[in-house]
């Protein structure tokens, strides 16, 4: 059990392509780091570095109070489970959760324990003498995580480890990977491109986004405070609307319609406006509100999503399934749930701090000329 | 589906007659007395001097210096075959380890150098090879028989292709369970590898034991015979006033086919297996 720090980390690969740049992350002992971005976002090859995999062009990483930055994977103390589960295919089970015992000269004793412990822990004492091709692919996963638990790391590092299993797996496996990680309470470092998975494992997560850190906070945090627009844009589902308004005198201009901000407005001029599909709500009788044409519906059960659009500019809504549909619809959001992007750099516009209670947005319909 | 009918088993049934019945023609003329075969010609009944033919041809000394009996011819064989199969599926396992698992400068291109000597068969350069090792006086050594063979671009390719297929995950692992280079491929690749070596382990055996020229050229001392050159050798040694011993002739031949035959049978399993699909 360490505490992680990775101090401005570059790789660069030939060619001067930079596909991690100078990222800083400080991971305390016991702590379960996500970290999750698009494919190509650099992500994994951060994992792997730590892992030793690759080798770190800039910057440090320290696990515990060791630089490893030039030493060898087996011995950083670190544990991997890979998409693929990379179980040896020629070894049964418990070969396979007992090669890197072995190959470190542990006790044959202590080596039967430690492997019966861990598959105690993840169930797969009946198994111990398959090799992986008879198992399922749930199996070849708690075998792979197994094989991670019996070393007993400092760290754990997983590569997307859900990825290959079906939709119902992948959940209980989440769950399973989040009490496994409680119960033995090690620093655990965790790569996906699945939001959802980011959000209920992490303690904190990471949003990376094309070799950079874009955001790094709890999953909440991140869900009601997004950087910029890319981890607006990413993390939630369905994503977040995002439209383009203009902020004037203190109101907010999207198309038509005028949104009073109550003296809080971030900026004056062009902005990008990000609206939550949840925070969208019908507008009662005798509310201002925002005509919004319906364009499609998704029906999910537990709500419904509706497509469609303000002003020509496409916004999903989440309805609850009972509400009763018709082809244009009234909606309204409150003033405190709006959040405010610079339209060029993306970046989050923080509104002045005076928040004063959810006042109900005023919203008013210019009057046109014609 | 596509139901077999009478015709497709005429077709398959015409293939096993051709390559069966030479050899049958062959082994129930092995069973006649010499003077037999020389006065009728080949037979397809069974003549009843089984056990002496072979018995004798087993057993006898002969050659020119009588030092030689088809059982020692046998074992020359089992060794050119066997050393010869070993000896390349080691050789290329490890050339292909180095050229897929290891960078160095020019990789690509001494796998090419690799492959274009499959354009220089033994044939080609058997003058050079021959000189060799002569200068290193091999001649008449198993060493001399066996080495220069060993070379091999096809088994390096296999094996090439096979490592290239494999996981890097499975590398990445080994390395992070703490296994070395070394390790890494006695303890992985070459468990993986089976298949692949029982294939390749096939296909060279037979090669090897089916050499004749390289032998003929590498070895004047008769103790290091082959049974494929003994075969030659019945029929050039007893010529003469006498009645070349046909039947031992054929007797040899109908040996010399059996360990062959039996490493496909056995193998086959494997050989299929290791052509298809791999153990990943």
């Amino acid at each position: 059990m360490a505490a992680i720090t990775i101090a401005e980390v570059s790789k660069i690969y030939h060619g001067n392509v930079e596909a991690v740049k100078s990222v800083s992350i400080d991971i305390e002992d016991g702590e379960f780091i996500v970290l999750v971005g698009p494919s190509g976002c650099g992500k994994s090859t951060l994992l792997r570095m730590v892992a030793g995999l690759e080798t770190i062009s800039k910057g440090t990483v320290t696990i515990g109070s060791r630089v490893i930055n030039d030493v060898d994977p087996a011995e950083r103390d670190i544990a991997m489970v890979f998409q693929n589960y990379a179980l040896y295919p020629h070894m049964t089970v418990y070969e396979n959760l007992a090669y890197g015992l072995k190959n470190r000269k542990t006790p044959k004793a202590e080596i039967d324990a430690r492997v019966a412990e861990a598959a105690r822990m993840l169930e797969i004492e009946p198994y111990l003498q398959r090799k992986p091709r008879a198992l399922s692919g749930g199996q070849r996963q708690r075998v792979a995580m197994g094989r991670a638990i019996v070393r007993k790391p400092a760290a754990f590092l997983f590569d997307e480890p859900l990825s290959n299993l079906d939709a119902k797996l992948r959940v209980s496996m989440r769950g399973e990977i989040k009490r496994l990680q409680k119960r033995l309470g090690t620093t655990s470092l965790y790569v996906t491109h699945d939001q959802l998975e980011a959000m209920t494992l992490a303690d904190r997560l990471v949003v990376l986004n094309g070799g950079r850190i874009e955001q790094i906070g709890r999953p909440l945090d991140v869900y009601h405070r997004p950087a910029s627009t890319f981890v607006a844009s990413f993390i939630g589902s369905p994503a977040m609307n995002l439209i383009k308004g203009q902020i004037d005198g203190g109101s907010l201009h999207v198309g038509l319609y005028r949104i009073e901000l109550g003296g809080r407005a971030p900026v004056e001029g062009p902005v990008t406006v990000g609206l939550r599909a949840e925070d969208l709500k019908l507008a009662g009788v005798g509310e201002d509100a925002m005509m919004f044409q319906v364009d499609y519906v998704e029906e999910l059960g537990a709500q419904r999503l509706v497509h469609g659009s303000i002003e020509g500019q496409p916004l999903t809504i989440a309805l609850s399934p009972e509400t009763p549909l018709s082809g244009d619809l009234a909606v309204t959001i409150a003033v405190d749930r709006l959040h405010f992007f610079s339209p060029e750099t993306g970046k989050r516009l923080e509104r002045g701090t005076s928040f004063a209670s959810e006042a109900p947005v005023e919203t008013h319909r210019l009057e046109t000329a014609s | 589906m596509y139901r077999t009918k009478i015709f497709d088993h005429v077709i398959l049934l015409f293939g096993v007659f051709i390559m069966v019945a030479p050899v049958v023609v062959a082994f129930m003329t092995s069973t006649h007395e010499a003077a037999d075969i020389h006065r009728n010609g080949l037979s397809l009944t069974w003549g009843g001097h089984f056990v002496e033919t072979y018995t004798t041809v087993l057993t006898r000394e002969g050659g020119f210096t009588g030092k030689i009996t088809g059982f020692n011819m046998m074992l020359n064989s089992m060794i050119l075959g066997l050393g010869f199969a070993v000896g390349k599926i080691v050789l290329s396992m490890m050339a292909a380890y180095a050229l897929v698992y290891f960078r160095f400068p020019l990789a690509t291109f001494f796998f090419w150098v690799i492959f274009t000597t499959l354009l220089l068969p033994l044939e080609v350069r058997i003058l050079p090879s021959y000189e060799v090792m002569n200068t290193l006086k091999l001649t008449n050594t198993y060493t001399g028989l066996i080495v220069p063979l060993l070379a091999s671009a096809t088994g390096t390719f296999y094996f090439r292709q096979f490592f290239k297929s494999v996981p890097d995950e499975l590398l990445e692992a080994a390395r992070i369970d703490g296994a070395g280079p070394f390790k890494f491929f006695i303890d992985v690749l070459v468990p993986l590898s089976r298949t692949m070596m029982a294939a390749i382990f096939i296909i060279m055996f037979v090669y090897g034991w089916n050499q004749y020229l390289w032998p003929t050229l590498m070895t004047t001392d008769e103790g290091f015979f082959t049974l494929v050159r003994g075969i030659k050798q019945i029929l050039l040694v007893w010529v003469g006033s006498n009645i070349p011993d046909y039947n031992e002739a054929f007797a040899l031949a109908i040996l010399a086919m059996l360990p062959p035959v039996m490493i496909v049978v056995i193998f086959q399993r494997w050989f299929i297996k290791g052509l298809t699909e791999s153990d990943k």
